[in-house]
């Protein structure tokens, strides 16, 4: 029947007797699937940029986020200027600002005093912080400095009330913002597992009881009953790394039962699988058969379910800052940043506290590019 | 049916009380009960004093006074009493048209919402990979991410700084300007809420309908890919009538399953609008009594938000079974 090849398999042919053939891992398919997705590439390239900024935020900012510069009461963000009298140039500089008050309505007006230009310069000494709480040093990436030395305060995104920094303050508060998901999934991720595993596995009256209990915590209002929670932990006279570890647990408690579900779904149809069967006939006992030869099997969705669940817990610690009752000051996130532009008044007049707004945004949207990206990734199988 | 519908209401009764538990229980965390903090009131006489703490058990441990509310609410429908306002819990959540106005706005969103993510999922769906479908996706994904507290903000600081719609005498925030808030219904007060309610849904339905879009859209064209719909075109029908009447009518039907899963996201939305545009339904009574810690009215609130969680579900899954015939509950 060769005369009924066409001349265009008969090429296609050829080529693939000459292609030499590779067999690649697991490991390698995955990541080789999410190499080829672009968006998810891009995502990720960010969220590891996020995450270095969070990392070395002291580093990063050129103040601390408690620093209060008193004459600086909602200053708006620092003009960089590329233009001089010699042309454009690719160094920034800013101008000193001066605060005066409209006689009238005795609003704050900030005024460039064009005498003296600070030019923008990297890795310039400032305020001593410990890096990594390793080592203290005082170098910080970026700070204004004019030709004589002296030097003026720049403020990228702007000040708060107290006249602090925001570009600082966004930059240590996305370390609190990033970490939440991550956290909450370290706590909520081993609960799910114990709870579906078992539930799958043993099925009767422990799946009816897991499954009624996963019920009631999926009933539950998340957002009004973790505002309560907040009031609740808010009232303690709590340090504020405890309301923060309050936080973490309480987004745990109501966020398991949805994977738990899913856990016990794929370890219901697992269990019935020849090889489990041979693992109990060899006598292995039921934790090593949950650990060794179920868990690994539901471990891809694990992984993408916990990066898909990161950017909706952000948000929820976002919006719990945001209302007054997730994070608390002196300690700092996206979200509790925003608290500060909650009336439409203040909105209108300092629009640039709304700057650590994007920030979450970017963050979200990256971490959902990524976790599409893995999704696709994780069943290198599958010809898309 | 009917046997399904009255299984399931019985169903809820547990559940609520399992919830009434908990939300008991993180009453109990706040520290200071109002027994304490009263005894520093001088306005309260200690025969007063005495009557609250019979009647709620103050002073007796948390299983027995969390049986007692609990008791009061199955038995004299009294879910405690306000300790900010002096009056009975229903009657601070619900003051004044609160309810009807938290009614109008969750389910005005819920309808808009449905209404614009169909017809654009369906375009997005019929361009496949065209501009304009990358262009909706890309949308998409931006209304997924942004958080609805801020989109809040950003469409406030539009209208109020950008557009500055004050000089047409229209404020942003309330359900009314107040020059309507007393006027009697007319068309210009029908304009005015209309008006108000606008950037509500755009905030509070934003990312349900991001998600609705995405799935009307991978819905539909799984459904169009379907030998049922090939036949169709090659009957030679109107590419309309395939796409309206034969594939659209079987790709809603997944929708209608998530609606349930909207919800949670629907009581949270409008917990955010409530809050920063100052809208007077039962969520601001809400944030008011977390401010005092009014424990008994935040309890209410919390189980009035699992109700309405619960019976949206009801609703939804009651939906399901009429919109898809071959769903059968027994």
């Amino acid at each position: 029947m060769a005369w009924l090849r066409s001349r265009k398999t008969k090429k296609l042919e050829q080529e693939v007797g000459e292609r030499t053939f590779v067999s690649r891992s697991q490991g390698e398919m995955i990541w080789r699937a999410f190499r080829r997705h672009r968006v998810g590439n891009v995502g990720s390239a960010i969220v590891i940029l996020l995450a270095l900024a969070a990392i070395f935020a002291e580093f990063v900012a050129p103040y601390s986020y408690a620093t209060q510069f008193r004459a600086y009461s909602y200053s708006p963000p620092s003009t960089l200027h590329y233009r001089s009298e010699a042309g454009f140039t690719l160094r920034p500089f800013v101008y000193e600002t001066k605060r005066a008050f409209d006689p009238e309505t005795y609003q704050a007006i900030f005024t460039e005093d064009t005498s003296k230009r600070y030019y923008l310069r990297m890795f310039v000494r400032g305020e001593e912080y410990s890096l990594l709480g390793l080592f203290k040093t005082n170098v910080h990436l970026f700070g204004a400095v004019a030709e004589d030395g002296s030097t003026t305060p720049v403020f990228l995104f702007g000040t708060d009330q107290f006249g602090r920094d925001l570009f600082s303050r966004t930059m240590i508060g996305g370390r609190i913002s990033l970490a939440v998901g991550p956290l909450v999934i370290l706590f909520s991720m081993p609960l799910s597992i114990v709870m579906g595993g078992l539930s799958g596995y043993y099925g009767g009256g422990i799946d009816m009881f897991l499954q009624r209990l996963g019920e009631v915590f999926m009933a539950v209002p998340g957002l009004p009953i973790l505002l309560a929670m907040g009031a609740a932990l808010g009232g303690l006279g709590l340090t504020s790394t405890q309301v923060f570890l309050g936080i973490i647990i309480a987004l745990s408690l109501i966020s398991w039962a949805g994977g738990a579900r899913v856990i016990r779904g794929q370890v219901l149809a697992i269990r019935e699988m020849e090889f489990v069967y041979a693992a109990k006939a060899v006598g292995s006992t039921d934790l090593r058969i949950i650990l060794r030869h179920i868990t690994p099997n539901v471990f891809s969705y694990l992984i993408v379910a916990a990066t898909l669940t990161i950017p909706g817990m952000m948000l929820t610690e976002a919006a719990l800052s945001f209302l007054g009752y997730g994070i608390r000051e002196p300690m700092t996130s996206w979200g509790q940043l925003l608290n500060a532009a909650t009336n439409i008044g203040g909105i209108e007049q300092h629009p640039w506290m709304l700057i650590p707004g994007v920030f979450i945004v970017i963050a979200v949207l990256a971490f959902n590019f990524m976790g599409d990206a893995l999704r696709d990734a994780v069943d290198p199988y599958s010809i898309v | 049916m009917i046997t399904y519908i009255i299984r399931r209401t019985l169903y809820m009764l547990p559940l609520l009380i399992v919830v009434s538990l908990l939300s008991f229980a993180i009453i109990q965390l706040m520290p200071g009960d109002y027994l304490t903090r009263s005894r520093l009131n001088p306005d309260i006489t200690q025969e007063t004093f005495d009557r609250l703490a019979e009647r709620y058990g103050l002073t007796k441990p948390f299983i027995v006074r969390w049986w007692t509310w609990l008791v009061g609410i199955i038995t004299r429908g009294d879910f405690g009493l306000s300790f900010e306002t002096k009056r009975p819990v229903y009657f601070t959540l619900f003051q004044g048209n609160r309810l009807w106005w938290t009614l109008l706005v969750s389910l005005s969103t819920l309808i808009m919402t449905w209404l614009l993510a169909i017809p654009i999922g369906i375009y997005s769906a019929t361009h496949q990979y065209k501009v304009s479908d990358h262009v909706l996706t890309f949308f998409g994904f931006l209304g997924l991410s942004i958080p609805n507290f801020f989109f809040a903000l950003v469409i406030l600081w539009m209208l109020v700084a950008l557009i500055k719609v004050r000089r047409f005498g229209l404020g942003v925030s309330g359900l009314f300007d107040n020059r309507y808030v007393s006027a009697p219904w007319s068309l210009a007060k029908f304009g005015n809420l209309l008006w108000h309610l606008w950037p509500a849904w755009v905030v509070i339905g934003t990312s349900a309908m991001a998600g609705l879009i995405r799935l009307m859209r991978g819905s539909l064209l799984d459904t169009l890919s379907l030998q049922y719909v090939q036949t169709a075109r090659a009957k030679g029908l109107n590419e309309r009538v395939v796409v309206y009447k034969h594939a659209v009518r079987n790709a809603i039907n997944p929708l209608v399953s998530i609606l349930g899963l909207q919800l949670p996201n629907l009581v949270a939305g409008s917990l955010i609008v409530a809050r920063v545009m100052n809208l007077p339904t039962v969520e601001r009574a809400f944030f008011a009594s977390l401010q005092a810690q009014d424990e008994y009215v935040i309890m209410g609130g919390l189980l009035f938000f699992s109700l309405f969680l619960l019976i949206g579900n009801l609703i939804a899954d009651i939906l399901l079974a009429w919109v898809d015939p071959r769903i059968r509950y027994t």
